[in-house]
């Protein structure tokens, strides 16, 4: 089974939300949305789903174009980051509504709910209305009636995201396991590069209404093709800096300079774009090869083992610092911190990928 | 300080109850005694008045009338409402913040302005003195009401719950009245309310359509002499019963009537 979305495109009184996407999303593993508010993860879904029709472009569903087909004929299932369920029935009609619609035996229709609240864990709760169940439990239930029928195609719009900490932690856990089973195609959007790792799969990282790469999570986590990938995969955020080549010596401000490693050979002289993630910047001096910069601290934030150190470099560069252990500065303190350049991104001036380190 | 807070809520009630008390004790006494002496309780505790409703006919066609036109108008005007709101609160189409705001314009001129035009349409067309007539000529100030609360409720329920309904395989006319409706019931029911209480009160209209055959109790109740003289009793006594019909609809929207009163908004 494979949802394939090629040029698909979609815009609204002249603006575009969605730019020409080619896409093929196959069922056996997570599909992973990745991208910030806004950047069209939920449109894009609207349009896999049939729930919108594209402007442009075609979506074909095993090897039939389905474009023009409504949504109530694609037996597609939904999630949303509100806990959508129908206030006016119980928990066990809610669940049941689409195998009620679909006119199946009572009897099976019995089972089936029964079976799925099982799993999820709401059993108990069937007698009940939506609007006596807690967030987590109306999100059980909101998930039970998307599992109930057996869907070719799955969305979750962030379904966690409303969730508390503890909750979503064992439904990420949970998640994998329901689908262990199915054939079905599972697409899953967040705004967290931490879950999407977590799922694994395969990932398709999001900006602004256009896909910047697709492909195995981990490769768009280690290899990312463009500098806005790399950008969208980064939490806290990916420092940004200018480096120039020249000869045998990178140099990225009149103190911070380093030699050019045998692999980087082959790089044309001239300006490149490196990124950091925020974990392979340090506060303080590691046995490694590192770069020390200059940075004015802005705002240390510590939280129990970590340090997250904001601050400023290179004239007014917002980089961010991520270590272990705890690190207190006080804000508008200068001091020095170490970049792990053999750990870091150099993309050229178009933004692709010139090499991604070790 | 503490020991008198139960002073001013007291009097508060007590000057919102005491003309309703006045109309129901004066519904309870006659003539004589209303006008001859100035009494807090009846003297002559007396149910003539409203045996009198309840027996005659000019009487007591009043409020059938009433209730028949009442019922009709809020039934059509819901029921229009409903689909126009949805699409208000749905949809983006060209000229809808206008076409919205235009509804409730409806609303700001009198209903006199429209008595005089109403008339003469009606009596054109065959439609003067029938219940039909009062309903449809209310409609124009209770649908603009009706489609304002009903979009505030609306715009209340996320668009997200249609898509999940459409996503189950349920058709947008099955959604619509399987899912929808029940969803927001309240918001339905404050927008019954509020029709049915414009139309209950309104009296230019109901009076100035009609003649004999749906005469509205409003009118009859203008009539305030009659061959034996003034007849307050009586005319209390009907004033009584009015409020009946409003106290029984306001009871089953008690809880939600606030939100009423901020168009569904709140």
């Amino acid at each position: 089974m494979a949802l394939e979305l090629k040029q698909v495109s979609k815009s609204v009184a002249g603006e575009t939300h969605i730019f020409p996407t080619d896409m093929v999303l196959e069922a056996g593993e997570f599909n992973i949305l990745l991208g910030t508010t806004l950047s069209g993860k939920t449109s894009l879904m609207q349009l896999m789903a049939g729930l919108d029709r594209p402007t442009s472009g075609q979506v074909w569903f095993n090897g039939q174009d389905v474009t023009e087909m409504p949504v109530q004929k694609r037996n597609v299932s939904m999630v949303y980051q509100q806990f959508i369920n129908y206030p006016n029935m119980t928990v066990f009609e809610n669940i049941a509504s689409p195998l009620r619609v679909a006119k199946l035996p009572d009897k099976e229709t019995r089972s089936r709910v029964g079976e799925i609240a099982e799993i999820l864990r709401i059993s108990s709760m069937l007698e009940r209305r939506p609007s006596e169940l807690s967030g987590g439990q109306q999100q059980r239930v909101a998930m039970a009636r998307a599992l109930v029928k057996d869907s070719s195609l799955i969305l979750f719009d962030e379904p966690l995201a409303n969730l508390d900490f503890k909750l979503r932690e064992e439904l990420r856990d949970e998640l994998p396991r329901l689908f262990a089973e199915r054939d079905c195609v599972v697409v899953y959007a967040t705004t967290e590069p931490s879950e999407a790792l977590l799922f694994g799969g395969k990932c398709a990282a999001m900006f602004e209404g256009a896909v910047a790469q697709f492909g195995p999570t981990a490769e768009l986590y280690r290899k990312p093709l463009n500098l806005t990938s790399a950008q969208v995969f980064s939490e806290p955020p990916l420092n940004v800096a200018k480096v120039v080549k020249s000869g045998d010596i990178f140099r990225l401000s009149d103190t911070a300079s380093w030699p050019v490693d045998a692999s980087y050979q082959t790089m044309a002289d001239g300006e490149y774009t490196i990124g950091v993630r925020p974990h392979h910047v340090y506060p303080m001096q590691k046995e490694k090869q590192l770069v020390p910069i200059d940075g004015k601290v802005q705002v240390a934030e510590l939280s129990g083992s970590e340090s997250m150190i904001h601050f400023t470099a290179f004239e007014d560069d917002s980089w961010v610092s991520l270590s272990h252990g705890v690190h207190a500065f006080d804000g508008g303190e200068v001091t020095t911190f170490y970049v792990d350049v053999a750990n870091c991104f150099y993309f050229g001036a178009d933004g692709r990928l010139i090499s991604a380190g070790m | 300080m503490k020991r008198l807070s139960w002073l001013v809520p007291t009097i508060y009630i007590l000057f919102l109850m005491l003309p309703i008390y006045w109309l129901v004790s004066m519904s309870f006494k006659t003539t004589n005694e209303i006008l001859g002496s100035f009494t807090l309780v009846p003297q002559e505790f007396t149910l003539e008045n409203y045996k009198k409703i309840f027996t005659d006919s000019t009487w007591y066609m009043g409020y059938i009338n009433s209730l028949i036109y009442v019922s009709l108008n809020t039934v059509i005007s819901v029921a229009f409402a409903l689909p126009a709101a949805y699409a208000f609160s749905r949809y983006r189409f060209l000229g809808d913040k206008h076409l919205f705001f235009w509804l409730l314009t409806n609303r700001m001129a009198p209903a006199a302005v429209f008595a005089l035009p109403f008339f003469q349409l009606y009596s054109a067309i065959g439609l003067f003195d029938t219940h039909l007539a009062v309903a449809l000529a209310h409609t124009l100030f209770n649908i603009p009401l009706a489609v304002w609360i009903l979009e505030g409720f609306m715009s209340g329920v996320p668009k997200q719950l249609d898509e999940t309904a459409y996503v189950d395989g349920y058709s947008f006319p099955k959604f619509f009245m399987k899912i929808f409706i029940p969803t927001i019931a309240a918001g339905i029911g404050v927008a019954a309310f509020f029709c049915f209480m414009f139309s209950w009160v309104e009296l230019l209209l109901g009076k100035t359509l009609t003649a004999v055959a749906a005469k509205p109790i409003a009118a009859t109740m203008t009539r305030t002499a009659s061959t034996s003289g003034y007849e307050l009793g009586l005319l209390a006594a009907a004033g009584a019963l009015t409020i009946i019909p409003g106290a029984i609809v306001i009871y089953f929207v008690r809880n939600y009537i606030a939100k009423g009163f901020a168009l569904g908004r709140v």
